[in-house]
């Protein structure tokens, strides 16, 4: 299939996934690759079934059908919480932040660290400094913080911060990779410009991004490979060097033909 | 492929001008607010005040109006006996309104179990531990079912509370014949169920068992609430149930548990009340539901879930304790009790609303 001789074995493998709901075939026989190191752009019309295959991989829906294999290890997630627990970490669209509990308390939550000792193992008592050090450390890191304000509540955040809480969040804990959905859709520009950087961060830091958005000037900026979706399945990988966005939408819409196999960019350069 | 085109990969040419604007959109910036505001913000991060300067500034004016028989040692020791009840059960309370839930049958479980230890203990010669043992698991039972109710039927909470209220209701009215079971054949025949009622004398002061119950009550919930992982969670789910959710809570669990929690915190009120009623009665506490919704807004926890301490629903308990016993002394008709509660009330929701419109 691969036009490269590479032999890189690709993070996220999916091979023939089906997914059904009723009548409706929302992934048709789709195949998605994911490689260490990059970030996959994976775009498509209202309908294509983009997110659909990205939940597929996440463990948000179950396919019907095909196989799915991560890091050389075949899986079938029956939630997004499985898939966490394999390092797979997701930032949805609502960021699923709590406003209420202060910037620790959501990086943490789900996770939270115990005091050592019988405090944590009998009273279950969290170890708040504990938490307070690791998430001003993972925020420092991703150049997001200022001293005082560990312990402010995310509702006073403004969307840009909050953005930056989640994509930390989610840095912090990836081991294998990071799924962000439409991660600048809510932003003004000066914040998406700031979520961008910070994207490229985390590429930057080792940790493969799968990247859904409609926003092609930042698909085609950040991208490393764009994954075209169209009608359930993946209908093109290109390389965004060598097409023009209107030449993606075009693609994406069916207005041209997706460029032949040997010419698409299936693995990294 | 033909049509091979210029990069675009650089950045776009209307963000040129970034670079001269200002970049600190991801730093956390603090103004300069005018007292208001100020005093907004404070409340937003301390929701626990407000019930505070309320119950202050309320023992304060009592004091004034009614003088020294208000502030003497028996006079306090009383409004604390007196709230008792009701803030064991605005305590179980709270933990179900946190998660932005309402518990309408908190006062019928409690009324229940109390029948249910009883008719074991007094009628049926049950050891009197082992019945309230058996009412602690009834309690936890009847909080399960509510909680089933909640996450796997997924009705609304209100809905939900207010069909088993009727239920535990006509339970125990079936289970008791109506009939009360009397002070002395409790003595006689299980006095641990009455252990509640006795107190230990500081001067004038006469602190019940039963007030000493409630405040360990409040510093256990508190305890979880603020201290493990399961009290961030109620915290997260009150707050935003969907995002908690995606976070990777396990929503229905946590809200299963904390139904559960609030129906043993009840039956242990159960045990509480008979030793402060003196006797097991069918018709006592009916209005208990609602007093503990009361004690719990006056609280300044929110009913949309998420905010306030549950240390906040003990001041509002004691703030309702206070005016009664204030109005009481001073010798006002009760129905002007009823009519400044109605006000407090409406009151502490409107505070609640203000503070949540907070910005930073």
């Amino acid at each position: 299939m691969s036009d490269t001789t590479q032999t890189i074995e690709p993070i996220v493998k999916g091979r023939g996934i089906v997914k059904r709901y009723g009548r409706v075939t929302a992934i048709d026989h789709s195949d998605f690759d994911l490689y260490p190191g990059e970030i996959l752009a994976v775009i498509g019309d209202n309908g294509a079934g983009k997110s659909s295959i990205v939940k597929a991989i996440c463990g948000a829906v179950q396919p019907d059908d095909g196989e799915i294999v991560i890091d050389g290890e075949k899986v079938h997630f029956s939630s997004p919480i499985e898939a966490r627990d394999k390092g797979i970490e997701i930032v949805y669209q609502n960021l699923a932040l709590s406003p209420a509990l202060s910037i620790a308390d959501n990086m943490f939550v789900g996770r939270e660290i115990r005091k050592p000792g019988i405090m944590g193992s009998w009273f279950k008592m969290l170890d708040k400094p504990e938490m307070q050090r690791i998430a001003r450390e993972k925020l420092t890191e991703l150049g997001l913080m200022t001293v005082q304000s560990i312990n402010q509540a995310v509702e006073t955040l403004s969307g840009g911060q909050r953005q930056g809480v989640a994509v930390a969040r989610a840095a912090a804990f990836a081991k294998k990779f990071i799924i962000m959905d439409e991660p600048t859709a809510a932003l003004g520009v000066k914040e998406s410009r700031r979520v961008l950087e910070l994207i490229k961060d985390v590429r930057s830091r080792g940790i493969p991004i799968v990247l859904i958005s409609h926003n092609m000037p930042h698909v085609f900026e950040v991208a490393d490979r764009i994954h075209i979706h169209r009608l359930g399945k993946r209908h093109a990988v290109i390389d965004p060097e060598n097409y023009s966005m209107s030449d993606a939408v075009a693609i994406m819409t069916g207005a041209m033909e997706p460029p032949p196999i040997e010419q698409q960019q299936l693995s990294p350069k | 492929m033909a049509d091979v085109q210029k990069s675009t990969r650089n950045r776009q040419d209307f963000e040129n001008t970034l670079d001269s604007s200002d970049a600190n959109v991801a730093s956390f910036v603090y103004e300069q607010k005018g007292f208001v505001a100020k005093a907004q913000h404070f409340l937003h991060g301390n929701p626990t005040m407000v019930p505070v300067i309320v119950l202050v500034a309320s023992v304060i004016i009592f004091g004034l109006i009614a003088g020294e028989r208000f502030f003497s040692p028996f006079n306090l020791s009383l409004i604390l006996q007196q709230v008792s009840i009701i803030g064991i059960l605005a305590a179980a309370q709270s933990l179900v309104i946190l998660t932005a839930g309402i518990d309408l049958s908190v006062a019928a479980i409690m009324v229940l179990m109390s029948v249910i230890s009883g008719k074991l203990a007094v009628e049926l010669g049950v050891p009197a531990p082992l019945a309230l043992l058996i009412g602690f698991g009834g309690g936890i039972g009847a909080g399960l079912l509510n909680g089933f109710l909640v996450t796997k039927i997924k009705l609304p909470p209100f809905i939900t509370t207010l069909g088993t209220w009727n239920i535990f209701y006509a339970l125990m009215l079936w289970l008791s014949g109506a009939q009360s079971i009397r002070g002395e054949d409790i003595d006689n025949t299980a006095p641990l169920l009455k252990i509640f009622g006795q107190a230990i004398s500081v001067g004038s002061a006469r602190i019940t068992f039963g007030s000493i119950l409630m405040v360990i009550v409040f510093a256990v919930l508190w305890y979880l609430l603020n201290k493990t992982a399961w009290g961030r969670h109620v915290y997260a789910i009150g707050d935003d149930k969907e995002a908690a959710e995606l976070a990777g809570i396990r929503t229905d669990r946590t809200l299963i548990s904390v139904y559960a929690l609030a129906g043993l915190v009840a039956a242990i009120g159960a045990w509480a009340s008979i030793g402060r009623v003196g006797s097991i009665s069918p018709t006592s506490f009916y209005e208990g539901n609602l007093q503990s919704i009361t004690a719990v807004v006056i609280g300044g926890i929110s009913l949309f879930g998420g905010r306030g301490s549950i240390l906040g629903a003990l001041f509002g308990a004691l703030i309702v304790g206070v005016f009664q016993s204030g109005l009481r002394l001073a010798q006002v008709d009760v129905l002007w009790q009823v009519f400044a509660i109605g006000w407090l009330i409406i009151i502490a929701v409107a505070i609640d609303q203000w503070i949540r419109k907070v910005s930073s």
